[in-house]
């Protein structure tokens, strides 16, 4: 119970101590404005629908990116795992892509893909795909030995033996992959936004800093981390439902 | 040799562009990307803008090492610190750092220190957890053992709970450089007027794309290299351990 509180509190403390700090006269509201202004203002962008058009299509772009990395990247890293062409091609790629910033491409992307959606989720898909992949090779290849041999015992097909024995074993650490990249993929997916500026959170958030709007930053500051506290929240609801059978279910196994 | 693959993807790159099967406005030969790279170095660009890219970041990161890795130790050390900042720091790490961007802008404008704020704010928490689980790891025997010889707290803090943080904190810091590499190309990319970032947005937007796909390579593999480096010095460093 306490663990269930406690994060409240101090949640609360911060809000509290944030409020009281910005009231006190040490900084000017322009710095920072209090939670209360923030609060309204955000108030405000949600009654006028302004909030939702730039939250909907942000979660739009980001998710959608979230989708295809993680199915493209599962896929990818069987691949590897099973394919010794896929490894011997990709297994480079991977290991000098996954420390790269992959972040100084995006004007490359925007070159190619123009400043609509698919270059902000194309962008998405090339950040948050690697720790999909690396999860799913390094998932595959623990698989424990005995598993596979008394499914091929049985009789087991090697499609049936992907389907039935890899990917559940293999499941909780690509769950953990997931788990890492979904907050990449919405980050990404900001900074692109902000790069490119338009409709969405991010690109919302720099046309209140160009204009010096400073209560606007801040509700997008709170907005974003509101956003990324419930998708990992869900993303955790997720992992416990698909692994319901799994005994580590009890564990929480947040970011 | 493993990197092979590497290889025979430059040469399609540029037997593709060479043969015309895709518009040089859209991909530049490696050949010409490799030219105007050459020219940035040797006129100086890439050096003015990676050293402001280089101060900016290695600033933000040791900040972030310094202040980060104090606070985890203390966070072992200290249980009321714990119970106070503890939930502080659980809250805080899944918020993505990014999108403080423009907060930073705002508070201190277009320069480096904005830039160095973000990079510490961003890189401490991983910092602090590392060090934080590290010192907690501590086999408990080792304090008793060495408080019962007479060491004073801080003497058995610095002599025996640092060095066995010591590897989990290392991959604390190697989380945190590969952010900084991350925070810092993307702010330059969004507000700056120098650095590595900048570069590639100014040249992105003026059309001068051989040269822009040069400093976008250039910045993806000194991050790659940045890694690989640290990976090395710390396998050395940390030699001792088993």
């Amino acid at each position: 119970m306490a663990r269930l509180i406690l994060p409240w509190i101090s949640i609360l403390g911060l809000a509290i101590a944030w409020e009281l700090f910005a009231r006190s006269g040490a900084v000017t509201p322009f710095m920072l404005p209090t939670l209360t202004t923030v609060l309204e203002r955000m108030w405000i962008d949600a009654a006028s629908g302004e909030l939702w058009q730039n939250l909907g299509l942000t979660l739009y772009r980001a998710l959608t990116g979230f989708a295809v990395a993680a199915i493209a990247g599962i896929g990818l890293g069987f691949a590897v795992v099973y394919s010794r062409a896929a490894r011997w091609l990709l297994d480079p790629l991977i290991s000098v892509g996954f420390p790269m910033p992959k972040i100084a491409f995006l004007p490359v992307i925007t070159l190619w893909l123009g400043f609509h959606d698919l270059s902000k989720i194309s962008m998405v898909v090339f950040d948050a795909i690697f720790p999909v992949v690396t999860a799913t090779i390094a998932a595959t290849l623990a698989v424990e030995r005995e598993l596979l041999w008394s499914a091929r015992n049985l009789g087991a097909s090697e499609r049936e033996l992907l389907h039935e024995v890899v990917f559940p074993a293999a499941l909780p650490q690509i769950m953990t992959g997931l788990q890492v990249s979904l907050p990449i993929a919405l980050i990404v997916c900001i900074v692109a936004e902000m790069k490119m500026g338009g409709i969405g959170l991010g690109g919302a958030m720099i046309t209140a800093s160009r204009f010096a709007d400073s209560p606007g930053v801040f509700a997008g500051i709170v907005e974003i981390a509101i956003a990324g506290y419930v998708l990992v929240r869900l993303m955790a609801l997720v992992r416990r439902r698909l692994l319901a059978w799994h005994p580590e279910t009890a564990a929480p196994a947040t970011v | 040799m493993k990197y092979l693959p590497l290889l025979l993807l430059a040469i399609v790159w540029e037997t593709v562009v060479q043969l015309g099967l895709i518009s040089r406005d859209l991909l530049p030969s490696l050949s010409d990307v490799a030219r105007a790279g050459w020219t940035l170095l040797r006129e100086g660009d890439l050096w003015q803008n990676g050293a402001a890219s280089l101060y900016r970041g290695g600033l933000g990161l040791l900040f972030a090492i310094v202040i980060g890795g104090l606070l985890g130790i203390l966070m072992a050390w200290w249980r009321s610190v714990d119970a106070f900042l503890g939930p502080l720091v659980e809250a805080l790490y899944p918020m993505p750092k990014s999108a403080l961007i423009p907060v930073t802008v705002l508070w201190l404008g277009f320069g480096d220190g904005s830039k160095i704020l973000l990079i510490f704010l961003g890189c401490m928490l991983p910092v602090t957890l590392g060090a934080y689980n590290g010192a907690r790891s501590c086999e408990q025997v080792l304090v008793w053992s060495a408080r019962s010889l007479g060491a004073s707290r801080l003497r058995v803090l610095w002599d025996v709970v640092l060095p066995s943080a010591l590897p989990e904190l290392a991959n604390g810091i190697r989380t945190a450089l590969a952010l900084t590499f991350v925070l810092l190309v993307s702010s330059e990319l969004i507000v700056a007027r120098s650095g590595f970032g900048y570069l590639i947005g100014f040249l992105g937007e003026g059309g001068i794309y051989d040269a822009m796909f040069a400093v976008v390579l250039v910045v993806a593999f000194l991050g790659f290299f940045a890694d690989r480096l640290y990976q090395r010095l710390m396998d050395r460093l940390l030699a001792w351990r088993d």
